[in-house]
């Protein structure tokens, strides 16, 4: 399950790949959140493209970084988000943080 | 009693690394029902929020044993995952979309509402001090006309 990490001008995009859980969320939450502590960026975007599996956990990894980059005044946006891990998003009103969907 | 036409249980420790593996079984399962990506994809999300809230909440501070059933009549197939952990004292509050004991942990309180959007009906018994069973019945194959 890892998290392929870039940045570029203040923007940071983390791609998910595999299946994220409570299991795997906890050492996504981990990575994402040291390279935002180390580079500091002003919009994080969470690229979904590689993501095969996703329940509630991710919705909840998600809230933790939309909090986090909030707290830093930063943006996140969400992108590439597969049509059924949209589905459990729009469960908790997430979706809006959908690209194109501002 | 009706007879089911096909059935499975497995029992397994309560550790995350499993959660993987419960949702894959019950996956395999149903393949004989050649259900669509959709229906697998959510029956295995429901599977896994049902098994998480043993592992994160019924044994929280210990490993206990999970018990996973699936039956299948017809094209119906219905999901049992049985813990004897802590037991939930207010199974409605628990319920609630949002409503977490663990946001401190990331925790979106979306356990349940996943399991309900996702399945046709969800059931929930439980007595504090002694377990939860949730059983998850879904109905397969209900493919659109216009294909």
């Amino acid at each position: 399950m890892p998290v392929y990490i870039t940045e570029s001008g203040g923007k940071m995009t983390a791609r998910l790949t595999g299946e994220i859980d409570h299991h795997t969320s906890r050492w996504l939450r981990m990575d994402i959140d040291t390279a935002i502590n180390d580079s500091s960026p002003k919009e994080l975007r969470l690229d979904f493209s590689g993501v095969s599996f996703m329940d509630s956990s991710g919705v909840g990894l998600v809230m933790g970084r939309y909090k986090n980059m909030c707290e830093r005044g930063g943006k996140l946006e969400l992108v590439n988000m597969p049509e059924y891990i949209q589905k459990v998003m729009s469960l908790a009103g997430m979706d809006r943080l959908l690209d194109g969907k501002r | 009693m009706k007879k089911p036409d096909n059935a499975m249980k497995i029992i397994f420790l309560s550790l995350s690394e499993n959660e993987r593996f419960a949702r894959s079984a019950v996956g395999g399962f149903i393949a004989s029902k050649d259900p669509r990506i959709d229906e697998l994809g959510d029956l295995k999300t429901a599977v896994s929020e049902a098994v998480t809230n043993c592992i994160v909440h019924a044994y929280r501070d210990c490993i206990g044993t999970i018990e996973l059933s699936a039956r299948l009549y017809g094209d119906e197939v219905v999901v049992k995952v049985r813990d004897t952990g802590c037991g939930i004292e207010d199974v409605k509050k628990a319920m609630e979309p949002l409503y977490t004991t663990l946001p401190d942990e990331e925790r979106s309180g979306l356990g349940f509402s996943v399991m309900e959007s996702f399945c046709d009906s969800v059931s929930v018994k439980s007595r504090p001090g002694s377990g939860t069973t949730v059983t998850l019945t879904k109905k397969l194959g209900k493919r659109s006309l216009l294909k």
